[in-house]
This record gives structure tokens, sequence and C-alpha cells, in this order.
């Protein structure tokens, strides 16, 4: 039975499974859990069935929690993506450029979350901060970003891509440096334009690493936390308070565990499935191209 | 080692269970008889686990929208999963 020979290897990967099976799978169990009672304090619980579910999903302040979130990842994507791809095709190619720019763009992504959002609370703070004083003083635009919604939205949303652009360039500048020079030859020899080069050669060979920045991008902007809390706290009013703010003022905030349970659950029922249609959609492109 | 603070209840624990047992019967069957990709309703090809993992996911769909849109039981809810999650094994 030589079918049965190379089934050894899948003990090599029980250390993942126990690893995320105490980091993910029973933490996610007792969410479930929890999702279906009300927690009272320690041992002090009552079963109340579906009726957290209900109250979730009929609460209207989700929802627009939930509308703004779409809209806000969307955006991020339809501006990371392009804006990667086309700073990854103008980066140099060789000699000591390509450190440098790597360096500089890599910077970003080395600062942690809670202090990017406090640079850019100091940035663009209309009194003393240098955006929001050019803005106001130099081009007489009246930006204020804790007292505008247009702004504070306008604010997050430029310093994900100041935060974020990078990643999306790094793995397009991989996957642009991985393509064989014998491709651009035959384009030449062809006589083929620029943009053809860039659609039939360079796009096709991106495809993998724009599978996992799309995605990267997609949970990260989808699950934001720190950098609106840090910059706008979900204000003004509510009008960027994203779906985990949300989550957290629920059950950290007012202690509602079973509700905040199952939000979570909702919550990460909707990020598996956009995940798993991204994933499907791409992968399956590839397939087609292959 | 106590299990107080994972708040298991009777149900949420057959739940997992019955998940578990289906993990296990899946395995079993495809050790018996690997599974072949194939095409069906579903718009991409699709192996027996893809299948399994759609059929569940879409029934989580289902009882969320049963519970958000509707006042009814929702036995008939999971009547209609377990006939999503049968149609998407066999014909997805």
């Amino acid at each position: 039975m030589s079918k049965w020979e190379d089934n050894k290897a899948w003990f090599l990967v029980l250390p993942v499974f126990l690893v995320v099976a105490f980091s993910a799978i029973i933490p996610l169990m007792t969410v479930v859990n929890y999702s279906v009672q009300d927690i009272l304090g320690p041992g002090d619980r009552v079963f109340v069935g579906d009726e957290w579910y209900r109250d979730v999903l009929t609460d209207f302040r989700l929802h627009e929690a939930l509308w703004r979130q779409i809209v806000y990842s969307f955006c991020v994507l339809a501006i990371e993506v392009p804006l990667g791809i086309g700073v990854a095709l103008t980066l140099p190619k060789k000699g000591w450029g390509v450190s440098a720019c790597l360096v500089l763009l890599a910077l970003p992504l080395l600062i942690p979350w809670n202090v990017v959002g406090t640079i850019w609370v100091v940035f663009s703070r209309p009194d003393i901060g240098l955006t929001g004083v050019t803005l106001n003083n130099l081009f007489g635009i009246p930006y204020n970003f804790t007292a505008n919604p247009v702004h504070s939205w306008l604010t997050v949303l430029i310093m994900d891509v100041w935060h974020w652009t990078p990643l999306v360039i790094l793995l397009c500048y991989a996957g642009l440096r991985a393509i064989p020079e014998a491709y651009y030859q035959a384009a030449k020899i062809d006589g083929a334009s620029r943009f053809a080069v860039f659609r039939y050669i360079q796009l096709p060979k991106m495809r993998g690493v724009l599978l996992i920045a799309v995605l990267l991008r997609f949970m990260d902007s989808f699950m934001i936390y720190t950098e609106p809390f840090v910059l706008t706290g979900g204000g003004p009013g509510n009008s960027t308070t994203f779906l985990s703010q949300y989550l957290t003022k629920m059950a950290v905030g007012q202690f509602d565990l079973g509700p905040a349970a199952a939000f979570s659950l909702v919550y990460f029922l909707i990020i598996l499935l956009f995940s798993y249609i991204f994933y499907t959609v791409i992968s399956s492109f590839d397939k087609g191209e292959a | 080692m106590t299990l107080e603070w994972m708040a298991w209840t009777p149900i949420t624990a057959s739940f997992f269970i019955f998940i578990g047992l289906v993990l296990m019967g899946m395995t079993v069957w495809q050790i018996v008889s690997p599974t072949v990709e194939s095409k069906g309703f579903l718009p991409m090809p699709t192996t027996r686990g893809d299948r399994l993992f759609i059929g569940l996911l879409g029934s989580c769909y289902i009882l969320l929208a049963w519970i958000g849109l509707t006042e009814l039981s929702l036995w008939i809810a999971l009547a209609l999963c377990f006939l999503f999650l049968g149609l998407t094994l066999r014909f997805g």
C-alpha cells in the first residue's frame, strides 16, 4: 500500500493544530456559548436562546456601523490597491535607490497603531497641526476633523492610506521582481506598448500577491479599531464609529457579554463570507489564466 | 481543570459535538473514497469539503436572516438549513 507512505507528514501539522485550537477554536466556542446566555457573573448565567441575535440583528446602530464599515473598506481597497500597483511600477529596479525606497516605504508599517493615531491627531489639529493650520490659514478651507464628519472621514481614510499603502507596494514590488526578464524581451520583440506589457505580463503575474494584498487590506480595514479610536474616538457623533468600536463599547464599556458575543459572531461571519468570496473569485481567475 | 469559564450549555455542546462528528465522518469518507473536484450548481468546481463548508456557512446565513427578518419558529429555519446542506453536498 504505497498510498499510505507520505501520510506521516500530517503529524508535522499537529503543533499548528494545537496552537489554533487554543488561540482560536476554544475562544470561538466560548463566544458561541456566551451568545445564547445572559452572563450575570462568574457561574451565574441564564439561557436566553436567540434573544441576543434578535437584538443585534434588529439594532439600527449596528446596521449604520456595518454600512459605514463596508463603505470604508471599499474606499480603502479602491485607493490603496491601484495606488500601490502604480507606485510599485515606478520604483527603481537596481542600484542604491532600491534599498532607499524600500526602507522609506516600510517606515509607516513599523509604527504601532496607537502611535499612528496620535501622530495624525497632532498632524491634523486645526489649531496646532501642520495640515490643520495650513488648510485653515493658507488655503482658507475651514478644516476641522473633530467637528465635521466629512473631514473626520477623510482624515481617517488618508491616515489608513498613509499607513497601509506601503504594504501593497512592497507586495506588488516583490511580485514584479519575480517576473523573468525573458517576458519583457519577448514583449519588446513583439513591439508591445507599455500598457500591453502591464495588462498582459505584469498584472497577471501579480495576481498571487494582489490576492494576498486585497485579502489582508480587506480584513484589516474591516476590523480597524485603534487608529480611529485614537484619532476621532468614533465621532463627531457616530460618524466614524466602525463595527469593532461599537463592539468594544458593548463588551468592555457596558459589559454586555451576551449581546457582544452574538455581535462578534455576526461580525465574524460577515468577514468570513467576504474573504471567502474574494479568495474564490481571485483564485478562479488564476486557474482560468494558467 | 474546570470548564465553567467556557459557560457550556447542553444545546451548544450538542451543536459542537455534531460539527465534530461531521468532520470525523468526512475524514473517514475521504480516506475510504477520496473526493474528486466537480462542478454542480455552484459557480466554481468544488470538492466535498468545499461543499460542506459552503453548506455550513450558508446555513448560518439562513438562520441569521430568519432571526433578523421573521418571527416564525426557528425549527423551520433549521429544517431549511439541513435541506440546503444536503442539496449543496449532493448537487453543489
